[in-house]
């Protein structure tokens, strides 16, 4: 087993499109990172530069203590796992998982017993005569999967493996997928555009974004999915990570008071000085962004007495039995910059959606969930906002 | 099939696919006994003998005093009669020009169309295209000069310095069944590449990648993945290929010359009636048996038209 690091690895194709500029990290031995953005970020791209099926333009990718730029795939000593299994039609499951090891004139009875093995861990021993036609999708991935570790590589890559499962099938074989890499420890990137799969399959997560050209680099942050979560880097993480996204608004604080206040529209909210990031304390009065995860509101009802509350018209309830989102608006113009702008075409959207007022999202007590067109007090935990600058989109 | 795909479809109108969907089952089969009718005459005709034949039409026979009329005699002269040992002897020289003349074009546009579509090498499109429009040149305009480069070879005298080049060595190929090979594998191969081109180009790519990283080079991708994937196109032309070369009459007859022990099926069956002057009876024999052995390699091959090959592989 071994690491994988990138060393300032950019990508461009025939000399003028560029797609990865200066992406450097480092993955641990035996360490789960996940590739996380929109479509077009690059992941996929960085993926296949390190299987080698992609050429790398610029800087260094290294597995082990080796660089591999000018390695051929097949000397790698990597497996990947496609988002389209890209099983071998015509070979049955057993033929399909040995195919690597007798192209590596591995000896029979070694090749047997590694694929009886796999086949056992990921239980599909039942299958081994039957061709990928037989089989369902959550049975093809498996033998997807076992096409790979049969190999015993220093690195798994895998590419959207779980895209093409139902909804269902995809949880369960998240978590399985999570107890392989607990009992095999072998060194894994993985690549996916669901962050909920990012945040619980990944020992860290990396979020990328795409890039017009060198003077940006694609990775965002690269962080534990709790950090990811807690301390976004800027706009664009801290809109991606999470679910409903984080709510933006332009505000200002007043850092001089005691508690100190932070104002948007006709809202204040009082907090604690020592509960604002540092910085923020210095742009006193000038606009910055304010970022509030809907998972920062209560309902008073629900909160019980003290906080600092905001009172809003509610538009709309979405009510799922476990939790409840309130739809409500802030009378400011919408939060636009170029990090927004990305994140909204990720949705096939744009900046024109927005309207001219800022929607929040607040995620309450299903019990104390209010109704639709009626007001409702809403309690902000005002040690958990989030201040961008309202330029670059940096954190403060 | 094709009528209910084309429902709705740009290249089909309503009216007209409601119009063909009108036709009730039976018209077609009409035209099926309709087309057969020729070829069924032929085939009573072959049991006939000369007289019965001239006399009257093969529609009569079931009629007449066919205990007279009919007779196996003509199959059992085309295949003992004749100088050449008869039309057995044809035979086995057609299936000698038809068999190699499938297999190699088949090997090498094989390996062809899969450099086309998987290996990245310069100038890869513009020679493809160059390939494929070989197509445009009549096979009927370079018999001759193909028969003077298998007997005379290339050679090429540049002027002022009087030194010739041998571009094509004198082989003296000429009436040798390898001068009809050569020939029928030049003007199949790009057909050939061009139609497994289109079909190998569309497997997918995923495969060959998760080969690649496998450890597999293009050597045994080609033969582990892209043949076994490939064998309904090869199985179709095949079929093509076959049926061409053995129903070949100008190229067998242009290469091999004088020479009629050699000839094929469709040379030597076209020589029946003048070689036995008024024995143009035995052709509707002739051509059955030799129309036999085509209809052998279809049903022969027909069972590698698997659809679905692909199913299992990768989810699109």
């Amino acid at each position: 087993m071994a690491g994988i690091a990138f060393d300032a690895v950019g990508k461009v194709y025939g000399g003028e499109t560029r797609a990865i500029a200066d992406v450097s990290l480092d993955i641990g031995d035996g360490e789960f990172v996940v590739l996380v953005g929109p479509s077009g970020c690059g992941k996929s791209t960085l993926l296949r530069m390190v299987a080698g099926l992609e050429e790398i333009t610029e800087g260094d990718i290294m597995i082990g203590d080796r660089v591999v730029n000018d390695v051929a795939p097949k000397d790698r000593d990597i497996a990947m796992v496609f988002q389209n299994y890209a099983l071998y039609p015509h070979m049955t499951v057993r033929d399909n998982m040995a195919f690597g090891l007798k192209l590596r004139r591995t000896p029979k009875k070694e090749i047997a017993a590694r694929v009886e093995e796999a086949a056992r861990i990921l239980e599909i021993t039942d299958f081994l005569n039957r061709k990928p036609k037989a089989l369902s999708g959550g049975q093809r991935q498996r033998v997807a999967m076992g096409r790979a570790i049969v190999r015993e590589p220093a690195a798994f890559l895998m590419d959207e493996p779980l895209s093409n499962l139902d909804a269902k099938l995809r949880v369960q074989m998240r978590s399985e997928l999570g107890l392989l890499h607990t009992r095999l420890g072998t060194t894994t990137l993985y690549v996916t555009h669901d962050q909920v799969e990012a945040m619980t399959m990944g020992d860290r997560v990396a979020v990328l974004k795409a890039v017009a050209d060198a003077s940006e680099s694609n990775l965002q942050q690269i962080a534990a999915p709790r950090e990811l979560y807690d301390r976004p880097v800027n706009l664009f993480v801290a809109g991606f990570i999470g679910s409903p996204a984080m709510n933006f608004v332009y505000a200002s604080v007043d850092a001089a008071g005691d508690p100190a206040s932070v104002r948007f529209g006709p809202h204040s909210l009082a907090a604690a000085p020592d509960s604002l990031p540092e910085g923020v304390a210095d742009r006193s009065g000038q606009e910055i962004v304010l970022g509030v995860r809907p998972e920062a509101f209560e309902i008073r009802s629900a909160a019980g007495a003290g906080g600092s509350s905001m009172n809003v018209d509610i538009d709309l309830v979405e009510q799922l039995g476990s939790e409840a989102y309130v739809h409500f608006k802030v009378p400011v113009p919408p939060v636009v910059t170029a990090d927004i702008e990305a994140l909204l075409a990720d949705e096939g959207s744009d900046t024109k959606s927005l309207g001219n007022e800022t929607r929040f999202t607040a995620r309450v007590n299903p019990d104390h969930a209010p109704k639709a067109g009626r007001p409702a007090e809403l309690v902000v935990d005002t040690a958990k906002l989030h201040f961008f600058d309202k330029e670059t989109g940096d954190a403060i | 099939m094709a009528l209910v795909s084309g429902a709705g479809g740009p290249g089909i109108g309503k009216r007209t696919y409601a119009f063909l969907r009108s036709i009730p089952t039976w018209a077609l089969w009409l035209l099926v006994v309709l087309w057969t009718i020729p070829t069924l005459g032929l085939l009573v005709n072959s049991f006939r003998t000369r007289d019965a034949q001239r006399s009257s039409g093969w529609w009569h026979s079931p009629f007449e005093n066919y205990a007279e009329n009919l007779t196996l005699a003509n199959y059992t002269d085309i295949l003992t009669a004749g100088a050449q040992g008869g039309l057995w002897r044809a035979l086995l020289n057609s299936l000698a020009i038809a068999l190699p003349a499938t297999v190699i074009p088949i090997a090498f546009a094989a390996f062809a169309a899969y450099a086309f579509a998987w290996i990245d090498f310069k100038g890869r499109e513009w020679l493809f295209i160059a390939t494929v429009s070989l197509l445009a040149i009549p096979a009927q305009m370079s018999l001759i000069p193909l028969l003077q480069l298998y007997s005379g070879g290339g050679h090429l005298t540049l002027p002022f310095i009087e030194k010739t080049l041998t571009l094509f060595p004198d082989l003296d190929l000429t009436g040798r069944a390898i001068s009809v090979w050569l020939t029928h594998t030049g003007f199949a191969l790009p057909f050939a590449i061009f139609l497994l081109h289109n079909y190998i180009s569309g497997l997918p790519k995923d495969i060959f990648e998760s080969a690649f990283i496998d450890g597999a080079d293009h050597f045994k991708i080609f033969w582990r993945l892209v043949v076994p994937l490939s064998v309904p196109v090869l199985a179709a032309f095949a079929i093509f290929q076959f049926l061409w070369t053995y129903n070949d009459y100008l190229i067998a007859v242009t290469m091999l010359g004088g020479a009629g022990h050699n000839f094929p099926a469709t040379a030597r069956i076209a020589a029946l009636a003048g070689e036995f002057g008024q024995a143009e009876h035995l052709l509707t024999a002739g051509a059955f048996l030799s129309t036999l052995l085509p209809i052998i390699v279809f049903f022969a091959l027909q069972r590698f038209f698997v659809t679905g090959i692909l199913a299992g592989s990768v989810k699109g």
